[in-house]
């Protein structure tokens, strides 16, 4: 079927709660209005007000009742309305759900999902832009995940949901309307921890995900560059083996990202370039990222996150030495 | 979906007749009851006594007389370097096996200063030991009896609600309960973990032993609320005050309010008592709070009063408490000299349990490190001899 990503998100919902009675859906205005953006929509009425819930604005409650009831047995998958608002529910995530099994040597697990629609560009007020996969990426028990198209939506959350252990799921709010493309139907799932290499090429390496996905493609078109582009999808577990190989094959490197750069992804991804390939880099790795500051409010938020042009710029650098 | 033309959910406000004088909510019109069966001067009513027969009720004592021991021993062993830290319990033993005493093994329990429930679920003196040595083992064996002890203050309302969550989709016949302290009331995640079982309507209890103080923080100061039970009325779910130096008044409270939780009622439980000891062995509490108030709450000791209502009933003559304290005493021997001999583990322990399969990242840090230990062995000594502390 023809989708775009929040229609694959509802998709992998749907085929994933008809699959297994122990997902329960809830967040704020998920099951009512099936959510902000419609990624929960139909699932109160096939599923019904047992397992499809709105809960109180609550976010410390939503990500720690996931983590409770996913000890319990079941699998939450949890939405957070925006990104902006997990930080008061971080303690969450750092305080338990990423180390339940680590705490009881596997005798209890948080198998849970908490989706949440990241990035900025949509023209929306403060707190509805932040991109903190790299802040997320640094919780030790923590999967981080970032999918940047329609049929990986629907493989990777379908794989969250049924992993053992606790997933956050960044949903690109900005593209999740804008990609439509071919999904399999029925059961999909595409594996946690494994980069897609979208394009081959032989004379860089680019590394992008999520939101950023589109830009990159389209700055590699402009500049008619031959590049390997590869979309992480994953940030933790990240998928070192598949950017070294290629950097070892192309010598050059850029990493773009939305997020702030210093101690972002990218930083992580220079640094294990560094460890297993530094001999065969014909030049230094370029970074194409967010700049250190909070998110611009919508009159300048376009400066902020990289758009073509900029990573193009940033391509052409790694090229030039 | 409903017809919204004859469903409003939100229709406005109806005043009534003030008089035109503007009426306050107000703390001082309430009345909090304090449940209380045995008074400190050891009078009670006869009726007033719970449905408990003579072994029992002789239990309740054991439990309690278990839970001093332990506090005992556990602050003489960190005394001599064998712990890194502990938090006694002395002056708390009613509320805590008042509160206990009523638990089913299929409840859950997450627990903060409240450490003899474990063992009364099945998990041994070891197992605790371990968990104050910092070894994982402990909060494993603890899991294993449905239990856990949350460190991080409050943080831990969100997971019973879940948890309880999990009870009401399941249809179990068994409550999530929490016990938290006077400041883990000031939390945010505490307001939102009691805001979610009152919304969604879960099988959790909410057990506050307000002890008086958060470390060095009387309760007068932590709150402006004069009770911290009338605190469950914003949310919308009942409350109990209780003596928590009553045992019976506490089991009295506390299996009541369990069969509510039970049908999906939530229900918070204030016990009022006293941390006699130390909030931890590194804290000095001289240092906020006077000898004199100290003495006053010795003066309520929770075991003597319980004391003096066996002897009432004519069970006292049941008891020969040396050889309880004696047999409590071999108990813990035995379990130090377990918890003594437990083989070092291997540096993989910290990798292992993280995530269901060791990442590749994960497994390169491992293998380093494992490396580096075999190829400096002086890491070993360096680590021995750090001076701890």
């Amino acid at each position: 079927m023809q989708a775009t990503i929040v229609e694959a998100v509802n998709d992998a919902l749907h085929e994933e709660m008809d699959r297994d009675d122990r997902v329960v859906v809830f967040g704020e205005d998920v099951a009512e209005s099936g959510g902000v953006f419609r990624a929960t929509d139909e699932l109160l009425e096939e599923f019904g007000s047992e397992r499809v819930v709105d809960t109180p604005l609550s976010e410390i409650a939503i990500v720690g009742g996931a983590t409770g009831m996913a000890m319990y047995g079941y699998r939450p998958v949890a939405e957070i309305q925006f990104s902006g608002f997990l930080p008061p529910a971080f303690d969450q995530l750092v305080t338990n759900a990423s180390r339940i099994r680590w705490r009881t040597r596997g005798e209890l697990t948080a198998p849970m999902v908490v989706r949440m629609p990241y990035g900025a560009g949509v023209r929306a007020l403060e707190h509805h832009s932040e991109s903190l996969e790299g802040a997320y990426g640094h919780l030790p028990g923590l999967q981080v995940v970032v999918p940047s198209t329609p049929a990986d939506t629907k493989g990777l959350l379908t794989a969250a949901i049924r992993d053992p252990d606790p997933v956050l799921f960044m949903e690109p709010k900005r593209i999740y309307r804008s990609i439509r493309e071919e999904v399999p139907e029925g059961e999909y799932e595409v594996p946690i921890g494994e980069a897609a290499v979208r394009r081959e090429g032989e004379d860089l390496t680019v590394v992008a995900w999520g939101a950023m996905m589109p830009p990159t493609l389209d700055a590699v078109d402009d500049g008619d560059v031959d590049a390997e582009v590869i979309d992480l999808r994953t940030i933790s577990p990240l998928d070192t083996e598949t950017v070294v190989e290629s950097v070892k094959k192309t010598g050059r490197c850029v990493v773009v990202h939305e997020g702030p750069r210093t101690l972002g992804v990218g930083s992580e991804i220079v640094a294990r370039i560094n460890d297993e390939a530094l001999m065969y880099l014909e030049s230094p790795i370029e970074r194409v990222t967010g700049f250190d500051t909070p998110v611009p409010l919508l009159s300048m938020e376009d400066f902020y996150f990289p758009h073509p042009p900029r990573i193009l710029d940033g391509i052409e650098a790694a090229l030039a030495d | 979906m409903s017809d919204r033309a004859s469903d409003i959910r939100a229709p406005p406000a109806v005043g009534d007749d003030g008089g035109g004088e503007v009426r306050y909510l107000s703390q001082s019109d309430l009345e909090v009851p304090t449940h209380q069966i045995v008074s400190p001067d050891g009078s009670y009513d006869d009726e007033a006594i719970p449905d408990l027969d003579d072994e029992e009720l002789l239990d309740l004592y054991r439990w309690m007389v278990t839970d001093r021991v332990f506090s005992r021993r556990m602050v003489n062993i960190q005394r001599r370097g064998e712990l890194g830290t502990f938090g006694s319990t002395r002056g708390q033993e009613a509320s805590i096996i008042g509160s206990a005493f009523t638990l089913s093994p299929d409840d859950w329990l997450y627990v903060g200063r409240a450490w003899t429930p474990m063992f009364m679920r099945g998990a041994s003196m070891k197992d605790m030991i371990l968990f104050w040595r910092g070894i994982e083992e402990g909060q494993e064996a603890f899991a294993k009896v449905n239990a856990q002890i949350a460190i991080s203050i409050g943080s831990h309302l969100p997971l019973v609600s879940g948890i309880a969550w999990g009870m009401h989709l399941d249809d179990a016949d068994a409550i999530a309960t929490a016990y938290l302290g006077d400041g883990a009331t000031s939390t945010g995640a505490a307001h939102e973990g009691i805001n979610l079982a009152s919304s969604v309507g879960l099988p959790a209890l909410f057990y506050c032993q307000n002890n008086q103080y958060a470390i060095s923080m009387p309760y007068e100061k932590q709150s402006g609320a004069n009770t911290i039970a009338q605190k469950a009325l914003a949310y919308g779910i009942d409350a109990i005050r209780v003596d928590g130096q009553d045992v019976l008044a506490v089991y009295d409270a506390v299996s009541s309010a369990r069969e509510k939780v039970l049908e999906g009622e939530p229900v918070f439980v204030e016990s009022v008592t006293y941390r006699l000891d130390a909030h931890t062995t590194s804290d000095d509490p001289t240092r906020y709070r006077t000898d004199e108030e100290v003495d006053h709450w010795e003066e309520h000791d929770p075991i003597e009063r319980y004391r003096e209502f066996l002897k009432s009933e004519g069970l006292w003559s049941e008891i020969d408490h040396d050889a309880i304290v004696e047999e409590i005493d071999a108990e813990f021997d035995e379990a130090l000299a377990a918890a003594n001999a437990m083989e070092e583990r291997a540096v993989a322990e910290m990798f292992t349990h993280v995530y269901d399969e060791l990442p590749p990242e994960l497994a390169r840090q491992l293998d380093e490190f494992e490396e580096l230990l075999e190829r400096r062995p002086e890491m070993y000594d360096f680590i021995e001899q750090r001076p701890k502390g």
